[in-house]
């Protein structure tokens, strides 16, 4: 007979969650991802200004703030037609790239390693699961050491984010039309500085660890695969080549790779707490009405779906299309590459520091338009974001958000198909029914943002199609 | 033991140096030993949040997150911290809310929807599948803390989500509880403000509290008091765009009615810059009513109207030189402008300009004087200049003074005039 284990909340990341499974024979055969919190942003954000887009759409999420800056900005500058001058794309993808590297450290220590290895005994790290935990002592002291260090290290990234944002989480540096700090040799030198020692603590702690936790858990590399199509909208946009990204956009299934379209992301919401009328073909035609009481609904998360399919995306997958690591899809492999972009980004992030001029322009002044569409489709630290913004008469009409998270934690749609999460979990095994460890170890693999996932979509007409 | 006074004088320095850490952690330290050894239990509470206030909490440097962890208190309850999960955290937070009862202190992040019993957050849910929501949780906890603080602009004062239409009827903590709130504003929270807070509640209780029950030690003056630009402001060298060198009023800084100390503290753990530094105007969020109002971001404050004068966007670096100079207003003080604007404020920039059609009577004929006098202001505006040069030069032409003065009186008197207008209305 099968049994249900509830989790809820499902702690260690951002925002709420709850996720259920049914287990029979020791193995998940069912799963169910609850997105339990919603705010309605993108309602709030109607009738404003369109410049305070993209300060205010920060507030989605504490931990990728700047990702939302990037993706409201984007968006700003194609309803405006702008380009941004070189050295304003280069500050940006510094602005980013710190708060990515702050994101991936903050992911592997404090959200994914308590799920393999045992902290001290006291609060926050007690109570716990009792399950096996195979770390030796030496190399729990070890891991539970570079914990510690790796808060200072998270710190030292926002303060890189803050010498050309002005302040983090919400920065104010990246604005449509460029950036706001203009480079000097000092305030490069202040970045390096801090940077250089991020780069150590990667090379030295972070990657290490993440080696020591491939030798003790390889099993997690054949646990938790889930879909098998990777979608990525593309990151770091280059400085030289308008519309191209240092880390390509793709869809890929079964090592096909094909462009991102837009227009085939679809919406469903059969089991989500919306009314059934609010489900979109067309993104800009969701609705937005509340229904809490409904029938089969579960989630405030609505199910997004690439050309009908289920996808996911992150780091493992931008790392496959961009052919740097294709060694599988699995719980392993998520964390893993998530660590190799992290040294990846720090070297890129070295680069570019090189490449600012001094006195060059950081900001494109422009008219804003009295109607405008735009569409900001960019990567955050944990997958693709889509920023959709409609103007008319000077004031936004609709603001859309898709979040990498809604992707990975959707609920499932109208066919019936589980999301991302809710497909990795079923056929794991559990071999304690009172410490499920096994679940939180494959869910948080995803660096799930609940805060990202709960959205609002409110009516629209079509925006015209918009291809990568 | 640090006292109060020292204390005080540590927050205010910006805990820049090391001394915070070396002295007001020992002292903590010291202090709970005297008591026993024990920290205080502490619970950090997310609602409906970005959680942009809890990691803005661990970057604070002085002193550093290891110390305030496990030296300063003992964290029980944190969603994004945590190792227990599920019904294992939810029956130890009922554990220790309970054992502790009276004792603990709560800290709180993010708004409580209310609409709809609060069903739009929930916190998790109990293991007989009972959910709890944001509203049950912060009334149930606030019960037995021993002090409870708000840290954010959400917590305190609503913030983003609270915003206009706010879909989920999202309050601020004190909207929803009878006890105390010390509210902790910032969107996110400066590291400094939470940590000082908590340092100084542990150490000595309830720091001395405004009207909007913040702590005097952060949000005592407004930025635009201590900004390093404020020679700029007076001196009429105004940013156009953002990037530009420059006071940043005309491209909407809401320096002037913010109240906090970010332009000395600066942000982050290092204090490496804050926003006007980086040349953007400052959005106001640490006040109550950020976003609706102090949106929208780039648009400038609405007019202030002083005795004798009314200072817009456009004239305000040359009315400032100019009332200086006659000798209105020889300072152009704070309190005078945060006591205005803050007047002004609380109508609020709406989102949405209001349509002129929609005018009532009074507020047109209200519109119309008021643009009369700005006309009037521009046109002697090249008068008073040449006074200037008159004085400057020792050059005086009596009938120009003449003609300024009585200029002067009749727009104190207008000005006069409207206030006690408006104040009977009132």
């Amino acid at each position: 007979m099968a049994q249900k284990i509830m989790i809820s909340p499902v702690t260690r990341l951002n925002g709420f969650w709850r996720l259920d499974v049914e287990v029979e024979n020791g193995k998940v055969i069912d799963a169910y991802s609850s997105g339990i919190y919603i705010r309605g942003l993108e309602k709030i954000m109607q009738r404003r200004d369109p410049r305070d887009a993209v300060y205010l759409t920060q507030r989605i999420c504490g931990i990728c703030s700047s990702a939302h800056a990037m993706a409201g900005s984007l968006a700003l500058e194609h309803a405006y037609n702008l380009e941004i001058p070189r050295n304003a794309v280069i500050i940006r993808n510094l602005i980013f790239g710190a708060d990515l590297l702050q994101n991936h450290l903050r992911h592997f220590y404090f959200m994914a390693l308590p799920d393999y290895a045992e902290g001290p005994d006291e609060p926050p790290f007690i109570p716990r699961y009792k399950a096996e935990y195979r770390f030796n002592k030496k190399e729990t002291e070890k891991l539970f050491q570079n914990y510690m260090e790796s808060i200072d290290m998270s710190r030292l990234c926002h303060e890189m984010l803050t010498i050309y944002g002005g302040k983090a989480p919400h920065n104010h540096g990246i604005l449509a039309g460029g950036a706001s700090v203009h480079p000097t040799a000092d305030n490069i030198r202040l970045y390096l500085f801090r940077l250089e020692q991020v780069k150590r603590f990667i090379d030295e702690k972070m990657l290490p660890d993440m080696e020591l936790l491939i030798e003790k858990y390889a099993d997690y590399f054949q646990i938790g695969s889930g879909p098998e199509t990777l979608l990525t909208y593309g990151m770091f946009p280059r400085e030289d080549k308008r519309g191209e990204f240092y880390l390509h956009p793709g869809v890929i299934s079964k090592d096909q790779l094909q462009p991102v379209n837009s227009d085939l992301i679809h919406e469903q919401v059969k089991h989500s707490w919306f009314l059934d009328t609010d489900a979109a073909t067309d993104i800009m035609q969701g609705a937005t009405n509340f229904y809490p009481d409904k029938e089969g609904a579960y989630s405030w998360i609505k199910a997004p779906r690439y050309q009908g399919q289920v996808v996911q995306t992150g780091p493992l997958c931008r790392l496959w299309v961009a052919e740097e690591y294709r060694h599988g899809i699995s719980t392993l492999d998520r964390i893993y590459a998530r660590c190799l972009e992290a040294k990846k980004v720090a070297d890129y992030l070295q680069e570019w520091v090189q490449k600012l001029e001094p006195g060059k322009p950081i900001y494109q002044e422009y008219e804003p338009l009295r109607d405008a569409k735009g569409i900001g489709l960019v990567e955050a630290m944990r997958g693709g974001l889509g920023h959709w913004i409609e103007i008319e008469d000077y004031h936004i009409k609709n603001y859309q958000v898709i979040t990498p998270s809604a992707w990975n934690m959707s609920p499932r749609d109208d066919n019936g198909l589980p999301g991302a999460v809710e497909q990795s979990l079923i056929g794991i095994s559990i071999a304690d029914f009172k410490n499920p460890i096994e679940i939180g170890r494959v869910a948080r693999s995803f660096d799930p943002c609940s805060s990202c996932a709960v959205q609002v979509y409110t009516p629209q007409e079509s925006l015209e199609q918009y291809i990568i | 033991m640090l006292t109060r006074r020292e204390f005080i004088k540590l927050c205010l320095t910006g805990m820049a140096s090391m001394s915070l850490s070396r002295l007001v952690v020992p002292e903590v330290a010291q202090a709970l030993l005297e008591k026993g050894g024990e920290r205080p239990p502490f619970i950090w509470l997310e609602c409906d949040t970005c959680v942009g206030d809890y990691f803005s909490f661990l970057n604070t440097l002085h002193p550093d997150v290891q110390q305030v962890l496990f030296q300063m208190i003992e964290m029980h309850y944190s969603n994004s911290l945590m190792v227990a999960e599920g019904g294992m955290a939810i029956n130890y937070l009922e554990k220790i809310a309970e054992e502790r009862y009276g004792d603990y202190i709560l800290v709180v992040e993010g708004t409580v929807p209310t609409a709809d019993n609060g069903c739009y957050s929930l916190i998790g849910h109990r293991p007989n599948g009972e959910a709890i929501t944001d509203l049950d949780a912060v009334r149930w906890l606030a019960k037995g803390a021993k002090y409870i603080l708000a840290a954010g602009t959400c917590a305190s004062f609503g913030g983003p989500y609270a915003a206009d239409p706010n879909p989920t009827g999202s309050k601020a903590v004190h909207e929803v509880i009878d006890e105390q709130v010390i509210n902790v504003p910032g969107c996110p929270v400066h590291p400094d403000w939470i940590v000082g807070t908590l340092s100084h509640v542990i150490l000595y209780g309830v720091p001395d509290l405004d009207a909007y029950n913040r702590p005097t030690l952060f949000y005592g003056q407004t930025i635009h008091d201590k900004c390093p630009r404020r020679a700029d402001f007076e001196e009429g060298v105004f940013a156009a765009k953002p990037g530009d060198s420059g006071c940043l009023y005309k491209i909407g800084c809401k320096g002037p009615v913010t109240y906090s100390d970010c332009p000395t503290r600066q942000w982050i753990g290092d204090h490496t810059n804050w926003p006007v530094e980086a040349n953007t105007p400052c959005i106001g969020c640490v006040a109550p009513g950020f976003p609706d109002r102090m949106a929208p971001f780039f648009k400038h404050l609405p007019d202030l109207v002083l005795p004798g004068a009314i200072i817009n966007a456009r004239t305000a670096g040359t009315a400032a030189i100019g009332a200086a100079v006659l000798g209105l207003v020889t300072h152009f003080g704070a309190s005078i402008i945060t006591g205005r604007f803050k007047k002004h404020m609380l109508d609020g920039t709406e989102t949405d300009e209001i349509n002129p059609d929609l005018f009532t009577v009074e507020q047109k004929s209200e519109l119309d004087e008021i643009s009369g006098l700005l006309e009037d202001i521009n046109k002697k505006h090249t008068e008073l200049e040449h006074k200037i040069h008159y004085l400057k030069t020792g050059k005086e032409n009596p009938t120009i003074i003449k003609r300024t003065r009585s200029f002067i009186g009749r727009l104190r008197k207008k000005s006069n005039h409207t206030e006690e207008e408006k104040d009977g209305e009132e």
